[in-house]
């Protein structure tokens, strides 16, 4: 049977976690078709027609579909999953949301966040905030599974010509309603994708200070992460949070700078392919998972680092 | 206003957590336990409510073995009235769990559930989805504002992209986040009466419900191991091993 993996979009564009989806969707099955629900929608539906590994197209437009919330969109994908053995979403805040309502619907024991498909009903997840990794198998016939993006390596976009079937939709509920949404708009790379990742931590002290940071990741072209710390102290908005139940990053550099590393932001950071700390606590826990480590008061090292990288004749964008 | 508060029992968040050698699970035995932070949130939200005069009622509940019990007890001691523990041993899956919070739900009939939005343990992230979706409400997930108006709440999610409000009508699940509240501390004299409050026990098996497990752990074992880094001396040999050994910038 084939696989329907659930998009997410913003109605315009995909985000771009769909291609992670999809390279994991397309592990455990290779017919994959893909729901593309929402308002005026087309071109999303379009879009995804042209990745290569997408065989079909549902396009559903309505109203109460434009800004997902779970109470419509649960029972859509429970009425176009019947025909397939697996329903996919990627494991951010849209899929954690949305698909434990569409499991609950369909009677299947979800399984949440993996980072492996070893079979088509076995797949590898962290727990314990990624301190154990845990081989499970799905003995449900319909199985639910989200999927970790940063784990699989997105889709390539172009090339593809899927045909997009136009379906319709099911009720509205009624008993929700989307209100409104604060994005922070930013020109810098997404968290979730960026190639450098600088986070500050506690020992920023401010939210003032973080300007340090800022101009260390316009230099890199870096996005910029925070402790959970950072965040509840208000040094900056949740949108940033890195670790066990804020954002997972995998970026080529992780820069932690006054973060102790508790083992709930280690969960977020600690695939990075390279960590650096700068600390002055030379006995911090980050060291244990860091490349390169500097001990250091942040805010000599800050201002120095930014002056050595002015030095360098190139910096990889 | 009624509120039910679901609290789980998990390994304390400061635990470093072990795997076991033979690859069943991870060691528990002489770990230290708590309640699962942000079902402290939980708890915390529920006692404000009613605090503000806006609820009349608070149940905790909880899902597990005899000791699970200390979790319902701790939220009593913050200020809920009665608590519900529902015994069963082993693991017990998220589908299972809300299938057992339903037939709660039935019994007690409350206008709210709250709990945390993810356990610190499994790290499923489904329980409070799947209570909605079984009791056909609305759900609000990862909660960092809860504004209760005539019957209805309006909630600020924390999501990916910044911070989306929602209106969910009542009867509502709603999951915590950790930046929801600050949770009390117990006082001495309320642990003491806390000890007082009743907690009605019921056998999971007693309520008809399916607790068989659906998704078979077939091994747990130890992340790959990170290399040991090097300490570097100053900014200039940072940037200098960044650029030409790393080669990431």
């Amino acid at each position: 049977m084939s696989v329907l993996l659930i998009a997410e979009h913003n109605n315009k564009e995909i985000r771009p976690f769909t291609l992670n989806a999809i390279t994991a969707a397309t592990q455990i099955d290779s017919d994959l078709h893909v729901l593309v629900a929402g308002n005026s929608c087309a071109d999303v539906a379009k879009t995804v027609s042209e990745i290569p590994s997408v065989k079909k197209v549902l396009h559903v437009d309505a109203p109460h579909y434009e800004n997902f919330l779970p109470e419509n969109f649960a029972p859509l994908a429970v009425k176009i999953s019947e025909n397939y053995s697996h329903i996919i979403s990627s494991a951010n805040t849209f899929g954690k949301n949305l698909m434990p309502r569409v499991a609950a619907l369909l009677d299947t024991s979800q399984v949440s966040d993996i980072i492996k498909v070893v079979s088509p009903d076995t797949f590898i997840r962290p727990i314990y905030a990624g301190n154990a990794f845990a081989t499970v198998k799905s003995s449900d016939s319909k199985k639910c599974v989200t999927i970790r993006p940063t784990s699989f390596e997105p889709a390539a976009t172009s090339g593809g010509s899927a045909p997009v079937e136009k379906t319709d939709g099911a009720e509205a509920s009624n008993i929700s309603k989307f209100i409104k949404r604060e994005e922070v708009k930013s020109d810098r790379p997404e968290l979730g994708t960026a190639r450098i990742v600088i986070s500050g931590g506690r020992g920023m002290q401010s939210g003032d200070n973080f300007k340090l940071i800022t101009a260390i990741a316009d230099k890199l072209n870096a996005a910029i992460g925070a402790s959970r710390a950072a965040v509840d102290a208000g040094y900056i908005t949740n949108d940033h949070q890195v670790g066990q139940t804020g954002k997972v990053v995998v970026p080529d550099l992780y820069i932690a700078v006054g973060i102790s590393g508790a083992i709930q932001h280690l969960a977020g950071m600690k695939e990075s392919k390279v960590i650096v700390a700068i600390n002055k606590d030379g006995e911090a826990p980050i060291f244990s998972v860091a490349d390169y480590g500097l001990e250091a008061d942040l805010f000599e090292a800050l201002p120095q680092f930014l002056e050595e990288l002015n030095k360098l004749n190139t910096i990889q964008k | 206003m009624k509120i039910l508060v679901a609290v789980k029992r998990v390994i304390d968040y400061n635990v470093q957590v072990r795997v076991k050698e033979d690859g069943t699970g991870v060691v528990t035995d002489n770990v230290k336990m708590s309640t699962n932070p942000p079902d402290d949130n939980a708890v915390e939200e529920a006692v404000k409510i009613k605090e503000s005069g806006k609820a009349k009622e608070i149940v905790a509940v909880t899902v597990g073995e005899e000791k699970a019990q200390e979790t319902v007890r701790k939220a009593l001691a913050v200020g809920a009235d009665r608590g519900i523990h529902i015994k069963v041993d082993g693991i017990i899956e998220p589908l299972a769990v809300s299938k057992i919070l339903q037939k709660i739900v039935e019994k007690e009939k409350p206008d709210l559930v709250f709990m945390g939005k993810q356990a610190i343990d499994d790290d499923c992230n489904q329980t409070g989805q799947m209570l909605s979706a079984l009791l056909n409400w609305p759900q609000a997930t990862f909660a960092s504002k809860i504004e209760v108006k005539e019957n209805k709440l309006e909630i600020i999610r924390e999501v990916d992209e910044g911070l989306e409000t929602i209106e969910v009508n009542v009867p509502a699940v709603v999951t915590c986040d950790l930046r929801l509240n600050e949770p009390r501390y117990a006082s001495l004299p309320n642990i003491m009466k806390a000890k007082k409050k009743p907690i009605e026990q019921i056998n999971a098996s007693d309520l008809g419900v399916d607790t068989k497990q659906r998704i078979e752990q077939i091994k747990v074992e130890e992340p790959p191991k990170r290399k040991a880094g090097i300490k570097v001396a100053n900014v200039a040999e940072l940037v200098q091993k960044l650029k030409n050994e790393a080669k990431v910038i």
